[in-house]
């Protein structure tokens, strides 16, 4: 199936450095028509979309923006996640550098319909070379009088995983150790200093515009049941073409992986980054949604040379490393993982290890306080499931 | 005796800004200038550190002029960044962690930087590396004074 450019369609074919390429595509036109809408209006229209966010919690976009509208207060806030840091993440990336337009018109539509006068960009501090773009394309919009009484400011990061989770990101711009909060309130009632906050991913915010030009309903007829457009996929490891694309939802994963970015041959893949879930070859027929595997899309591959225990072994010690060690089940749970799956590296893990990876996973999904040591479990759990061997060969019970 | 740091009048209250901006001033955040932030700011030190500890480009020890971070998580494992560090090490002397004698560089390895698809890669300072390969490394290093 070929690609279907929605969020990408400028890519490739404006100057990021130049609005007026922009403005020829119908760049703005969007923000232009939202105010002559209703707060409401533009909301009830992202609602029937149906859009999901984009930067893995797939949280749907209209709900949340109605949550923060409903919040009475003096100030609120807009922020656009660009913290982009799962593994095998860099579709955010490649959207910032050849479209930062778009997004700064999607942004300030969110604005309009939440009642924010104040946007920010949280952007990494790995993507600093991208800052001088970035300022640069709203210096040039701001110019051109077209956010009208919005204003969107650029907060970056100083390098830590953590801060791509929604309030460990306003933790961090509030200039403090990027820990999460405990929830609620949740961010539409008391986010960034405490008032109403939408917190939206780059490519989330990528399909505003197009969804406000040509109808929710038009948006909606594209994918699955539950998963409503496209999704811009990450594509990396053992494939000739690695890169960026965009399908609608549903697409099956080999698709993908085999048509696409030509792997030539595959023993598993990894879905979603390191919290990301992982299929072994014979489940490919996948549809990539929601309602089976997606996360931000990070699709890492993996060919038939590959140790599925190394593997595991290293996702795990990047969550370990990146754990901000404010609760104890992903703090602790983490490192524990970590010397387990060192112990089944070398050869020496036990059957009483395998059942203490399980527990330990449960435990760490069920009681952790943000999507790192919740999500953290998922490559060992899916891993004892389908590659129930390579565990076994490395006991010293065998 | 412990060197005196001042700073000028505007130091910004975010703190995470404030340490950045002390950073770029005076190189690292030594223990004496998180103290004299603490009194600036009329934090206690312990909150100075624990930002300052929390996050991976901010410096609480003295580092090169300039800093290479090897991207070490697995889309980079898979395109053979041991390679990359191995040739860096070679060319520098250093391994991951250590800082040359002359300053000149500092090397770390890091997680994910988000240029996948150019596997392996790195960054100098904020300078993007990409499509890596042993060849490469020598021109790049020597573009750094």
């Amino acid at each position: 199936m070929p690609q279907t450019k929605i969020v990408l369609r400028n890519c490739g074919f404006i100057d990021p450095r130049r609005i007026s390429t922009s403005l020829r595509r119908d760049g703005f036109k969007a923000l232009e028509k939202a105010r002559q809408m209703t707060p409401e209006e533009v909301i009830k229209e992202v609602k029937v979309s149906g859009l999901r966010g984009r930067g893995g919690a797939g949280f749907p976009c209209g709900i949340k923006w109605e949550g923060a509208r409903n919040s009475p207060a003096e100030e609120k806030y807009v922020i656009c996640n660009a913290d982009e840091g799962e593994a095998g993440t860099f579709k955010d990336r490649y959207i910032l550098e050849n479209d930062p337009f778009t997004l700064i018109e999607g942004l300030s539509i969110a604005g309009y319909a939440v009642g924010a006068r104040q946007g920010y960009i949280y952007l990494r501090y790995e993507y600093h070379d991208l800052l001088s773009l970035l300022e640069d394309a709203v210096n040039q919009a701001r110019q051109l009088q077209l956010l009208a009484g919005f204003d969107v400011a650029i907060r970056e990061g100083a390098g830590a995983y953590v801060c791509g989770e929604e309030s460990a990101l306003m933790e961090s711009i509030e200039g403090r150790r990027g820990e999460p909060r405990y929830r609620p309130p949740f961010p539409t009632v008391a986010g960034l200093w405490q008032k109403p906050t939408i917190i939206n991913n780059v490519e989330t915010l990528m399909n505003i515009p197009p969804i406000i030009l040509k109808g929710g309903h038009w948006f909606s007829d594209i994918g699955t049941e539950r998963s409503k457009g496209t999704k811009v996929f990450s594509v990396s490891g053992d494939v000739a073409r690695p890169g960026v694309y965009e399908l609608v939802l549903g697409t099956p994963l080999r698709e993908l992986v085999e048509d696409l970015a030509l792997a030539p041959n595959v023993k598993m893949v990894q879905i979603g980054g390191a919290t990301g879930r992982i299929l072994p070859s014979g489940l490919m027929d996948t549809p990539l949604a929601f309602e089976n595997v997606l996360g931000a899309g990070a699709v890492t591959v993996f060919d038939e040379t590959r140790d599925v225990i190394d593997i595991v072994y290293r996702t795990m010690e990047f969550l370990a490393d990146e754990s901000c060690g404010k609760c104890t089940p992903c703090r602790q749970g983490t490192e524990v993982m970590v010397e387990t799956l060192e112990r089944f590296c070398r050869g020496k893990g036990s059957k009483k290890d395998i059942k203490a990876l399980q527990d330990l996973s449960n435990t760490m999904m069920l009681t952790s306080l943000c999507g790192l040591g919740q999500a953290a479990p998922f490559a060992v759990l899916d891993t004892l499931e389908h590659f129930r061997d390579d565990y076994e060969r490395r006991t010293l019970d065998n | 005796m412990t060197k005196k740091v001042t700073f000028d009048s505007e130091v910004s209250e975010n703190l995470l800004v404030a340490l950045k901006e002390a950073q770029a001033k005076f190189g690292y955040l030594s223990p004496a200038l998180m103290i004299e932030l603490a009194r600036s700011l009329d934090v206690p030190v312990n909150e100075v550190y624990g930002v300052a500890s929390f996050y991976s480009f901010l410096n609480i020890k003295p580092l090169g002029k300039n800093i290479i971070r090897i991207c070490r998580s697995v889309p980079c494992y898979l395109r053979k960044n041991h390679a990359i560090i191995e040739t860096v090490e070679r060319e520098i002397g250093i391994k991951p962690g250590e800082t040359s004698h002359d300053s000149r560089f500092s090397f770390e390895l890091t997680n994910c930087i988000g240029l996948c698809d150019r596997a392996p890669a790195m960054l100098v300072n904020s300078d993007v590396h990409v499509d890596l390969t042993p060849s490469k490394i020598l021109q790049i290093l020597q573009s750094y004074k």
